[in-house]
């Protein structure tokens, strides 16, 4: 039995690195990504505390958040082959129509 | 009373669609509809007897608005006082219609006017057979607008327009007296309803009468260009003839009078009230008559003698006499509606030339037109047996015996020389527009159509014989009539009755005096010079020049300060400081929005840290 700590640490590594790969990346896909990955340590945490407090709370919320992370790379995916269709480019530095 | 409104509705929404003649006959037949029922109605209450046309019959149409203890009901009162003014109205008001058949025939804009004169027949019966002050009000209002748009009728013509204004303008000064006099009563009566007025008015305080009296007196003497508030009659001649016939001297300027005959228990029972009435009555009276000897526009002298004679209603108002004062309304109607309606002849006939100094020796080429404006001026000047003389002696007698009552012989002694004075400016306007040479060698002048000598042949006859209507030979048959209903001398001892014949000799001789004055004066058609005198009248009293270097003068500068310093200065520079102040903000903001989507992420992220920082330190 691997100790709850350890579960919650290695959930908080994946955050990190989820938010850092966000944060530092230009490819679109890669954050794309990186966003998958903080939602996955997220569940990971919910899980692990589910289990903890013997309570199934948490699980569910997990199942929320897979659908809403299945919805989100649908529509995530289609914007990002829209763009690259449209500016020959997935570089997110590349698309500043908006800027001020 | 509906009748004219229909006319008006049809005229105005489509009267564009229907052929010109229909319109004008459309209008006709609507307003002669109302003259009917209202005989009709007449002859219904007439046979009922003397004593029972005191009754009045209240007509509740709906209520019409409600809030808090507010209830204003809709309703119509039909008595004699309100009889008698809807038969003057329909009827002069019918003559006047037929008559613009004929003068306004080369109108291009024929429907509207008819439009406009039907909502003026409309609003001016809503306003005499009103039971409720709310409902007056608001046809005071509506012949107030209709006054506005026909002065205002040739709109293309800037002295219209401005005239137009300045009626509205000035008559609005007046209404808003007015209409406090209405607050005051309703909060200490709690109604508006008329007869309940009449009923509570005597019991109110001494104070609130005289104020409340006072504040509609005021609203009666800018509807009725009284002084101060007279400025804008004379101007208001810019509109088309038969309307200054129509409003400007039969009816609508009556409709003070009217207001104060309708209230005459909340008037009767203010003494003080009453004497500034009579005051400015008898003053507007002399100052009017006064200037219209120096006017040379044929249509101001009419306008400033109906002012005159406006002075005079009131003038038997404050002498306690309300039935003597719509006895002169009504034959005032009839002969300054023929005045009118033959100068509007002149006009026709001489192509739209009014000006005096260039008029004259059209007694020829115009007789009935002659004829009819000196039936007019005999009966304006009071010789007897035109209406005129009954109606303006009865107030005459009536101003003496205040007189004689109260010591208070400046209204009668001013009436008198005004009575001199008006038979000579009326002599001096015939003299110069009929009689002599032509002065206009090229104008060829012609005779009006039938459709305008048929309303003046019926108008003349009512100048001629109108005043049967309260001759003491003939019994006073509308004295009688009106005497059940107003003029109750609440409170009044025995009034002293003055030698009847004496009077009536003074007046018919002054009468004559003046005329006889003004011929020789005028023979030679031209005005005596008076030097000083002279240029006073012709500036009418110096009162515009007045008004214009008092009020315009520094409303104008006033104005030019508002609209430069005060508007552009600062109101515009607030509006443009608040713009400039976010503009800069904006530049400032915008280098916050670099298009690095990396940026904005980091944004969150840090965001996010302070806040689940801020909830764990807590």
């Amino acid at each position: 039995m691997v100790p709850a700590p350890a579960y919650l640490a290695l959930s908080a590594v994946l955050f990190t690195l989820g938010a850092v790969g966000v944060l530092v990346r230009r490819n679109a896909l890669i954050i794309f990504m990186a966003v998958e990955l903080m939602l996955n340590s997220v569940n990971l945490a919910f899980v692990t505390f589910a289990r903890q407090h013997g309570s199934i709370d948490g699980q569910v919320a997990v199942f929320f958040v897979l659908v809403v992370a299945a919805v989100e790379v649908v529509v995530g995916l289609a914007l990002i082959v829209d763009i690259f269709r449209s500016r020959e480019t997935v570089d997110i530095d590349d698309v500043d129509l908006l800027r001020g | 009373m509906v009748w004219p409104l229909l006319g008006w509705l049809t005229n105005g929404l489509i009267g564009r669609r229907l052929s010109r003649a229909l319109a004008g006959e459309l209008a006709c037949v609507t307003v002669a509809a109302s003259f009917v029922s209202a005989l009709g109605v007449l002859l219904a209450v007439r046979p009922a007897g003397a004593t029972d046309a005191a009754v009045s019959i209240v007509i509740p149409l709906f209520r019409w608005l409600g809030a808090g203890d507010l209830w204003i009901d809709a309703s119509l009162i039909i008595d004699a006082l309100s009889l008698v003014m809807a038969l003057v109205v329909s009827g002069v008001g019918f003559l006047i219609h037929v008559y613009s058949l004929g003068y306004m025939a080369d109108d291009p804009d024929l429907p509207r006017y008819f439009a406009y004169l039907n909502l003026f027949m409309f609003a001016m019966l809503l306003l005499v057979l009103a039971g409720n002050l709310l409902v007056l009000f608001i046809g005071w209002e509506l012949v107030g607008v209709c006054s506005y748009l026909l002065i205002g009728y040739w709109f293309a013509r800037p002295a219209a327009a401005t005239a137009g204004r300045k009626a509205f303008i000035v008559n609005r000064i007046g209404d808003a007296a007015f209409l406090l006099g209405l607050f005051l009563l309703f909060t200490q009566l709690r109604t508006l309803d008329i007869l309940q007025i009449r009923d509570g008015a005597p019991h109110l305080p001494e104070g609130v009468r005289t104020l409340a009296a006072l504040l509609l007196f005021a609203g009666a003497t800018g509807k009725s260009a009284q002084l101060p508030l007279h400025v804008w009659l004379p101007d208001a001649m810019e509109g088309p003839t038969p309307v200054s016939a129509l409003i400007h001297a039969a009816t609508m300027v009556t409709a003070g009078v009217f207001l104060i005959a309708r209230l005459d228990r909340l008037f009767l029972t203010a003494p003080v009230a009453l004497f500034v009435v009579g005051i400015v009555g008898a003053l507007t009276a002399f100052f009017a008559a006064t200037v219209a000897l120096r006017q040379y526009d044929l249509k101001r002298v009419l306008a400033y003698s109906t002012i005159s004679q406006l002075g005079y209603m009131f003038v038997a108002m404050g002498a306690l006499a309300p039935v003597a004062g719509i006895f002169h309304l009504v034959t005032q109607a009839f002969f300054k509606a023929l005045l009118f309606l033959a100068a509007g002849s002149v006009m026709h006939a001489m192509h739209d030339v009014i000006d005096m100094r260039r008029l004259g020796g059209l007694a020829r080429p115009l007789r009935w037109t002659a004829g009819g404006f000196l039936i007019g001026v005999l009966a304006i000047a009071g010789v007897p047996p035109f209406a005129g003389f009954f109606s303006k002696d009865l107030i005459l007698e009536e101003a003496f015996a205040l007189g004689l009552s109260t010591g208070n012989f400046l209204p009668y002694a001013l009436a008198l020389v005004t009575a001199f004075v008006t038979a000579l400016y009326m002599t001096r306007a015939a003299m110069l527009t009929f009689s002599g040479r032509p002065a206009e060698a090229a104008a060829h002048p012609h005779e009006a159509p039938p459709s305008m000598l048929v309303p003046m042949t019926a108008l003349a006859a009512l100048s001629v014989g109108g005043g049967l209507l309260g001759a003491r030979v003939a019994g006073e048959p509308l004295v009688e009539f009106l005497a059940p209903l107003i003029g109750v001398k609440a409170g009044e001892g025995a009034v002293v009755h003055p030698p009847a014949g004496l009077l009536v000799g003074i007046s018919i001789a002054v009468a004559l005096a003046g005329i006889v004055a003004g011929i020789a004066v005028h023979r030679g058609r031209r005005d005596p010079a008076l030097g000083a005198i002279a240029a006073f009248l012709e500036r009418r009293w110096y009162i515009d020049d007045l008004y214009d270097a008092v009020i315009v003068a520094p409303g104008r500068a006033l104005a030019r300060w508002l609209a430069g310093p005060v508007d552009l200065g600062i109101i515009d520079g607030a509006v443009n400081a608040v713009g400039r102040v976010l503009a800069a903000v904006g530049r400032a903001a915008r280098r916050l929005q670099t298009g690095y989507a990396r940026q904005y992420a980091l944004g969150v992220l840090v965001g996010t840290l302070i806040i689940v920082g801020y909830w764990m330190l807590r």
